[in-house]
């Protein structure tokens, strides 16, 4: 049993992403992400790896796809206002395919917002806030032991993928310090990015697809020489404007990610035998996991689905977990940007419920059993 | 085969520059250069970000990346620090460099970090028509200062200088000899050198400024002694008597030279401190 530790969310991200073999990171200070630019830069330079603060989150992220491409596992954290300064670099990181990590500790917006209170605010920007028909993969872990968990699950992924790969957690599980006990895993378990086989020199098949549809790209210095472009390639890398090849580049990076759901199993709380599915992710889980206990004490059967992938949308796990529920309720810290593909899922079959909170507060245990009572009760009278 | 041409890569020919354009000179100036110094470019990263200029590196056959919109120098810092053994050079016009660019050129110069940023200075922003841009001489009409410029413009060596950088120098493509000098001495700096290279645009900038034919403008760059000619007390007309337009005076050839650590060489010194 590994020793236990009283460390908070942010922390566990960095001590994370360490144990993964992030030996770069490029960072620019935010409330409420700055403890992980913090540790990295106390950390790194111990390991030879490299820590710099960079003039804004354009150069943050700029900086870390350089040294991804250049062969160090690299990651930034930033917080809503510098995750909005990112999306450029992150579409191109998708379309590039340049592996990377972002962390995203939600704090309350738009704009400056409420720079120190949690939210869930960002969960539509992770997959939709850079320009174009972007594919995106973003993981929400729920507790401290699971934002160090799921930061080495990020790395496994981007490399594995060659893709960015968004943590989004809330400023409550970034700055909550909880005792866990943190499992290093064996270096020999992790990921690195597929690496070509053709002889060094002139490369012409930089971007031709292994069988999981992932660019094989090598890394700058190693011998290779070939191009990387923003713009719509072929299989060698070079520009085109052909629009078959741009639609077949889109399928196929859109494609490499269905996996993805299937790697990171929900957490599923009494859904076996529920009527009343309850979905929440992040810090709500912890609260709907209490809010299920007290309903079905008072005799709802109630259960929850935890998603732990929010992106790319878990749709087949979501619909086979739930697959009994006649009333569906999503939980979240914004306006129901989840929810909506959640009720596009149950394409009209299950009513569905959003419960909401909007001020930079969690739901209370009370309060969303409350909601959810009624919101059962309605149910039943119309069913 | 010259040894520069076999640095190109045929298979991206042809180029998409237009007749007379002065970044295929530079392009170049700069093969040649490289052909010089390196057997092959496997360890020569070229970087750009976006614009005419920002294509060529496209165009050679080395690691190349070509990144967002002004943003090249941030991407390089990252492969510079990942890569300290690597060449880093980057390329960007100047809309690219100063303008969208502008805050990561100067903090790459003020951390002095150990590339060589070859800023193609064509005064106007040529891929997207011939727009105003931050280089743009006063008085000069463009697709967006369709009246004259009314905005002075910046003299991008001397921002890099006061912003840090360690080698400063300006050439032309009017002058290939000294530019290939110049970019083979910014290339021996350890830290952060910047090389000013004046252009044209002749699709956009050149015409829409009557200045003549592609030969015709790049001799607008050495009327005298190398320098730019200008009057600018003399009056708020781009165009001086003799039909040049009025520029500042731009000094060429070396221009700055310091001695500092590089960011790299100061990072492995603070790494074996924490170690
Ligand atoms: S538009 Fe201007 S800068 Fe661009 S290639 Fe043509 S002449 Fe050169």
């Amino acid at each position: 049993m590994a020793e236990r530790h009283l460390i908070q969310g942010n922390e566990a991200c960095a001590q994370g992403a360490i144990a993964a073999g992030c030996r770069f990171f490029g960072g620019y200070p935010i409330s409420p992400s700055s403890e992980i630019a913090e540790y990295m830069a106390r950390e790194l330079p111990k390991r030879g790896g490299v820590f710099i603060q960079m003039e804004d989150e354009m150069a943050s992220l700029g900086s870390v796809l350089g040294a991804s491409l250049a062969g160090m596992k690299a990651m930034t954290a930033t917080s809503g206002p510098g995750f909005t300064l990112m999306q450029e670099h992150l579409g191109y990181a998708s379309l590039a395919e340049i592996p990377c990590v972002v962390a995203d500790v939600m704090r309350l917006g738009p704009s400056t917002g409420l720079p120190t209170s949690p939210s869930q605010g960002d969960v539509m920007q992770a997959q939709w806030g850079s320009h174009g028909d972007r594919s995106a993969v973003a993981l929400a872990p729920g507790t401290v032991k699971e934002v160090y968990d799921l930061t080495i699950g990020a790395f496994d992924v981007a490399e594995r993928l060659r893709t960015p790969v968004t943590l989004l957690f809330d400023e409550t599980t970034g700055h909550t310090r909880e005792g866990v006990s943190l499992v290093e895993p064996d270096p020999g378990s992790l990921w690195r990015r597929p690496m070509p086989h053709p002889a060094p020199g002139h490369l012409l098949e930089a971007f031709v697809p292994n069988e999981e549809g992932v660019a094989q790209v090598p890394d700058f210095g190693r011998g290779y020489r070939f191009h990387v472009t923003g713009l719509m390639h072929d299989e060698r890398g070079y520009p085109t404007s052909d629009g078959s090849v741009a639609a077949a580049l889109l399928e196929r990076l859109e494609r490499k990610l269905v996996p993805v759901e299937d790697w990171f199993p929900p957490e599923e709380h009494c859904l076996d035998d529920a009527g009343v599915a309850i979905i929440a992710y992040g810090i709500m889980g912890r609260v709907v996991k209490q809010v299920v206990d007290r309903l079905r004490a008072e005799g709802t059967r109630a259960g929850m689905f935890r998603p732990r992938v929010l992106w790319p949308f878990p749709a087949r796990t979501l619909k086979r977990a739930i697959n009994r529920a006649r009333l569906v309720v999503v939980v979240e810290m914004n306006a129901g940007q989840w929810a909506i593909p959640v009720e596009q899922a149950m394409e009209g079959r299950v009513q569905t419920v959003r419960v909401n909170s909007l001020g930079g507060e969690p739901i209370g245990v009370d309060e969303l059993c409350e909601q959810v009572a009624k919101a059962a009760f309605a149910e039943a009278g119309v069913a | 085969m010259s040894r520069e041409k076999e640095l190109l890569r045929k298979e991206m020919m042809p180029h998409m520059l237009c007749p007379g354009c002065g970044h295929g000179i530079v392009m170049g100036a700069m093969l040649r250069v490289l052909s010089r110094r390196f057997e092959t470019l496997d360890d020569v990263v070229l970087v750009a970000g976006i614009g005419c200029s920002s294509r060529i590196v496209g165009y050679i056959d080395a690691c190349t990346l070509h990144t967002t919109h002004g943003r090249a120098l941030t991407f390089a810092t990252g492969i510079k620090l990942a890569r300290p053994d690597l060449t880093v050079i980057v390329v960007t016009g100047d809309g690219d460099g100063l303008s969208i660019g502008g805050n990561h050129f100067l903090h790459a110069a003020r951390r002095n970090v150990g590339l060589t940023c070859v800023l193609f200075n064509n005064e106007t922003y040529g891929m997207t028509g011939g727009q105003l841009a931050p280089t743009t001489v006063l008085n000069a009409y463009t697709s967006t200062s369709p009246d004259g410029n009314t905005e002075p413009a910046f003299d991008a060596a001397n921002l890099a200088i006061a912003a840090g950088a360690t080698f400063v120098a300006r050439g032309q493509a009017f002058r290939t000899d000294a530019l290939e000098d110049l970019f083979d001495q910014a290339l021996d700096n350890d830290g952060f050198s910047f090389l000013d290279v004046m252009t044209d645009c002749t699709e956009y900038f050149v015409r829409k400024n009557s200045l003549g034919h592609g030969s015709d403008a790049l001799f607008s760059q050495g009327s005298v002694d190398e320098e730019i000619q200008c009057d600018l007390a003399a009056g708020p007309t781009l165009r001086a008597a003799d039909g040049w337009p009025t520029r500042d005076i731009l000094p060429t050839g070396v221009l700055h030279r310091a001695s500092r650590p590089s960011l790299s060489a100061r990072l492995e010194l603070a790494g074996q401190a924490a170690r």
